[in-house]
This record gives C-alpha cells, sequence and structure tokens, in this order.
C-alpha cells in the first residue's frame, strides 16, 4: 500500500470512528453528577463494616493452611476448545505454613 | 507492663503464635480471647476488603477459595497504606507464585485488570475534546500530532483473552475464545468501561500513551498485524473520553 493509500485509509477509519461515537458521547454526559463521599461500594468504607463484626476467633475460622479447590467458581464453565481454560484438576494441598 | 508492637504485629498475623504480652481485660486477667477476636477481625475485615476489589477473582475461583487464599494474602501482604481502595496491588505476584492456582494462568493479568479498574474509578478527571476535530484537522497533521491522555486510561495487556474473561463474569458476555487480549479500561462518565483490543490495537495505544505521533503509533500497529483495522480501537478512545488534548509541534 503507497503512502497516499494509507493516509486514505486512516482518514477514512478516522471519519468512522469519530462518527460512530459522536452520538453516544451526547447521550452519556447527560444526568450524571459526581457524588462526593459516596465511593464505589467497598472501595473505601468496606472495612468499617465487615471488620467490626465477631465472626468467631482466629485459631478456629481462618488459620488453614490446607487448600481445598473445589469446582466453585466459573472457571469451569469457561471452558475452549483447547481446554487450557476449564482446567481444575485435584492440586497440591500442601502449602507453606 | 507494656505491649511489644513488633510482638503485637507479628501475632495478629499469625494465629499460631502466642498472645503478646501484657494484654489484660477490665479485670486484669491475660485478654487471650479478646486478642483472638481482634485477629480474626483483622484477617477477616482485610479478607472482604479483597473480595469486593477483586471480584472477578472471587467469582472464577469460588468465595470459599477465595477466602482461603485471602487469608494467606493478608498474612503476607498487610496493607502498607492507610487507603484501603488501593489494598491489594500485590495479588498479581501472589496469584503468579500461588502453586495451587498454577494452573490458571490467567488469573494474574485478571488481577492486573481489576486493579486497573479501581486505579481508572479513583483517578483524576480529564476532558476529552470534539473529536471531530480529529476529521477536521488535515491528514498529514494529523499524522504528526500527538495526543494527551486522560488519567483514567489504563492498558492491561495479557496472553489471555483477559477482557472476554471479565466481561464473561460481570456483564455476561459470550464465551471467552483463547486469544491473546489486550484489556482497554477508559472512563467516559464515572465509572470504567473495559473495551477488549487486539496486541495491534494494544501496540496503537501504548505508542500514543508513550508520546509517539498519530502515524507513529499505526504503523507499530500495522507491524504487528499489516490489517489493522484503527477504527475499533480509535473509536473505544474517543468514546471513552480518553483523547484529552492534541498537541502539535
Amino acid at each position: 500500500m503507497s503512502n497516499h493509500m494509507k493516509t486514505l485509509a486512516i482518514v477514512g477509519a478516522v471519519a468512522a470512528a469519530v462518527s460512530a461515537t459522536a452520538a453516544t458521547q451526547a447521550v452519556a454526559q447527560d444526568g450524571k453528577e459526581k457524588c462526593y463521599g459516596v465511593s464505589m461500594a467497598g472501595k473505601n468504607d468496606c472495612a468499617a463494616g465487615p471488620g467490626t463484626t465477631c465472626a468467631g476467633t482466629s485459631t478456629v475460622d481462618y488459620q488453614g493452611n490446607a487448600w481445598t479447590l473445589v469446582d466453585a467458581g466459573t472457571c469451569t464453565s469457561m471452558e475452549l476448545p483447547d481446554g487450557r481454560m476449564g482446567s481444575l484438576e485435584p492440586l497440591d494441598r500442601d502449602l507453606p505454613a | 507492663m507494656n505491649v511489644d508492637q513488633t510482638q503485637f504485629r507479628a501475632a495478629v498475623l499469625d494465629p499460631a503464635r502466642t498472645v503478646p504480652d501484657g494484654l489484660i481485660d477490665p479485670e486484669g486477667r491475660r485478654a487471650g480471647k479478646r486478642f483472638d477476636v481482634y485477629r480474626n477481625n483483622v484477617v477477616v475485615s482485610l479478607s472482604k476488603a479483597l473480595a469486593e476489589a477483586f471480584p472477578v477473582i472471587c467469582k472464577l475461583i469460588g468465595d470459599s477459595n477465595f477466602s482461603i487464599l485471602a487469608g494467606h494474602f493478608v498474612r503476607q501482604h498487610p496493607p502498607e497504606s492507610p487507603l484501603i481502595a488501593f489494598y491489594g496491588s500485590a495479588m498479581p505476584e501472589f496469584l503468579a507464585g500461588f502453586e495451587p492456582l498454577r494452573n490458571l494462568g490467567y488469573l494474574p493479568d485478571v488481577a492486573r485488570l481489576e486493579l486497573a479498574l479501581r486505579e481508572s474509578y479513583h483517578a483524576a478527571d480529564g476532558t476529552s475534546f470534539d473529536p471531530v476535530i480529529l476529521q477536521d484537522l488535515p491528514p498529514e497533521r494529523l499524522l504528526a500530532a500527538r495526543f494527551t491522555l486522560a488519567p483514567a486510561l489504563r492498558l492491561v495487556s495479557s496472553d489471555w483473552p483477559i477482557a472476554a474473561i471479565w466481561h464473561f463474569n460481570t456483564t455476561d458476555g459470550p464465551k471467552p475464545e483463547m486469544t491473546q487480549e489486550a484489556a482497554l479500561v477508559t472512563r467516559p462518565g464515572f465509572d470504567p468501561v473495559v473495551t477488549a483490543l487486539s496486541p495491534a490495537g494494544a501496540a496503537f495505544v501504548e505508542a500514543l500513551t508513550s508520546g509517539e505521533t498519530f502515524g507513529t503509533a499505526v504503523e507499530a500497529a500495522t507491524a504487528i498485524d499489516p490489517e489493522f483495522d484503527l477504527t475499533p480501537t480509535l473509536g473505544a478512545l474517543v468514546s471513552g473520553g480518553a483523547l484529552t488534548a492534541i498537541i502539535e509541534d
């Protein structure tokens, strides 16, 4: 492709990108205002809530070094043709303390 | 007796350690159980903060697995800043070195994306210019121009389809297809938006952010993929309000 052709292609791409987004931008800017002090859920004040509950004692609930990886979550539902993503084979359960 | 801070800190993060000397209850007895409750709450509250900071990682491996993971993370990487909003920046490296999850190679990059989303959310505002200017600029001036990009812009490159994985787990997007993908994070209003970019698209954005001209950025992209289509990448930048100034020499 010659330089001239390249430039033409770029100009066309710019025009397409601009016109595709011009309409959506006006809509997006409407009806929103910044609300200070209201953080995204849990990003600023999350520790105050859960941190004040007494969820048992450390030696009972959260000490565990054992890793019990089970097929919870969505890993297994994301299987890909090459099978790389969905694998949740049994794992080594020993962890350093 | 005074409580030694070093001993106290070590004991808070390690349930196997004994209660620090000098802690007493109102009756003057050793405050063993009270300390256990405190010690537990430190880890539980930080674990919950992590679960809210990394919702997709949480969903990918499941809540119970995540709480175990978080328990290990919190003890190895206690907060270094009082700002809980940015807690967890060591998560990608931690996941990469976490043996039980080594088979899920995409987790570190997904964590990077979740960190980028939080950074973007808290970044300073930027005012984007009217994109029509791009169209009105003569081609040779456009190709020679450089751009200032919004402070909320982030780019996370990966060997995995991380944008697709993120959309699949947050917005019911289609099942991820195995491909190399970069995730572009923009913040057009007040909430960050994730857009998937090809490696070539990522090269274009990377070149622009490092101060290269528009023309050089296009060349960087076509060097990776001769068929590079500029429209969706530039469209994501424009609609994401990521272009804040044109600099012409």
